[in-house]
């Protein structure tokens, strides 16, 4: 329970921070996209189950505020987190490569799919452009941001199941 | 006593449910073109005053100034001078803000003047779209203040785009120059109508967005006429800034022309809008 609302807090302060002070503070026209680094870090922190549901909430909140269809960023980022929770056993703590290269990959994943779904199909061809002027700056910021969330949402994580083991070995 | 282990599902199950859950809800919201309903208004009552909160820390930092000032209005003459200058201090922000209030409120009032038989309600713009292919944002009014779907948005000294989505105490603003939006426009030197659309790629490169189905036979349109909202658009008001004409070329079937506009509104820097109540009357109504 105290998991479910710390994750609950985080993801709300990360799409808040995203919607306004990011957006206000963007580079080239470009904000980070900060529920990507939530839904993979916790996907490859804690398993494919609690990373696609974490990645489907992060989804869920975009759906509701893009006024668009609900549902579709709910698939796409759950499937960010689903994916990421592959990672798991080949995930240790100090190293910080493997959640770069996969917060980078998730991004990556999720800008094309958005630009198939929502761009190819209304003819707009030029991918070129799209992919030097929107996903590889996006890119390039949420991995600047992704060393500063990723270390807090570490430590938290860390705190948790800190305390969660506490309690557990109460039980016995 | 042992305690039972809980039945858990295999992730992979819980990711085709949840696959089957979401694609059953698009197609809820393609068919019966709704966007989110019940969970928009909760939604609303949890993010808005969240927005409102960080976007008005500037008003919120000179209101914990004055309550401080009150404050050492209680503790007396021992913290005189410190008082003093506290106040001051607080007093010169307030200015400050208020003479920016006062400059962005005298701003609307001009624009007010321009398009005088719409009522209008001003509204702050408290967030924007999550990702960057889109250019849509939230505002802080919504039906609490008589804002419906459809009705016109309109900023600085042009048409910034529609309501699309709303809930009691916001409402969400899909903007012109999204590559998805289309007006219909007409050209004020010759009533010549045709279609602006917006392009990301065109807005990103050169701040411009495109137009296309002009029929200018005798060649009259020129670079930097004028384009408003045209009087057959279903969805605008007519007459409503859209931007100036930047570029033009025939097409290749040599009865149109196309090109591009530059629109009237700096989207980048918007930070106060207002909201056309009346909404364009079409025939069913």
């Amino acid at each position: 329970m105290r998991r479910k609302i710390v994750v609950f807090i985080i993801i709300i302060v990360c799409y808040l921070l995203q919607t306004t002070v990011f957006s206000i503070f963007r580079f080239a026209s470009i904000s980070p996209n900060l529920l990507i680094i939530v839904a993979s870090a916790f996907g490859f922190m804690r398993g494919k189950k609690e990373g696609l549901w974490i990645g489907f909430f992060c989804g869920l909140l975009l759906d509701i505020w893009s006024g668009g269809v609900i549902g579709f960023y709910s698939l796409l980022y759950m499937y960010i987190g689903y994916f990421n929770g592959m990672f798991r056993k080949v995930f240790y703590p100090e190293d910080i490569k493997l959640p770069l290269l996969l917060i980078a990959g998730s991004d990556i994943a999720c800008n094309m799919l958005i630009y198939l779904v929502m761009f190819l199909l209304r003819n707009r061809y030029h991918f070129n452009y799209y992919f030097l002027h929107l996903m590889l700056p996006e890119l390039v910021y949420t991995m600047v941001m992704t060393i500063f969330l990723y270390f807090i949402i570490l430590k938290i994580n860390q705190r948790l199941e800190a305390i969660e083991k506490r309690s557990a070995s109460k039980f016995v | 006593m042992k305690r039972k282990p809980k039945f858990m599902l295999p992730a992979k199950y819980v990711l085709l449910i949840m696959t089957g859950v979401c694609i059953a809800a698009m197609l809820i919201c393609l068919m019966l073109n709704i966007t989110g309903g019940p969970l928009n208004t909760v939604a609303g009552y949890v993010f808005v005053p969240m927005q409102k909160g960080i976007n008005t820390v500037g008003s919120w930092a000179a209101d914990k100034a004055d309550h401080l000032k009150r404050l050492s209005d209680v503790m007396q003459d021992n913290e005189e001078l410190q008082r003093q200058v506290d106040s001051l201090t607080a007093e010169l922000n307030t200015i400050k803000l208020e003479q920016y209030e006062l400059e962005n409120l005298r701003e609307l009032l001009e624009l007010d003047q321009k398009y005088p038989s719409y009522d209008k309600v001003a509204a702050n713009v408290i967030g924007k779209d999550g990702g960057n292919w889109f250019t849509n944002f939230t505002i802080d009014k919504g039906t609490d203040d008589g804002i419906e779907t459809d009705m016109n948005v309109i900023a600085g000294s042009g048409l910034v785009g529609i309501v699309t989505d709303i809930g009691p105490n916001y409402a969400k603003v899909s903007a012109i120059i999204n590559d998805t939006m289309s007006v219909s426009g007409m050209v004020t030197s010759t009533s010549d109508n045709l279609i602006v659309h917006g392009s990301l790629q065109q807005m990103n490169e050169n701040m411009v967005i495109e137009f296309s189905n002009l029929n200018d036979k005798d060649h009259e349109v020129t670079v930097g006429d004028p384009v408003v909202t045209s009087y057959i658009s279903d969805q605008y008001q007519q007459g409503i800034l859209i931007g100036y004409i930047s570029s033009m070329e025939m097409d290749a079937n040599n009865l149109t022309k196309s090109g591009t506009i530059t629109p009237a509104v700096d989207f980048e820097h918007i930070a106060e809008v207002l909201v056309i109540l009346n909404k364009k009357q079409t025939a069913e109504e």
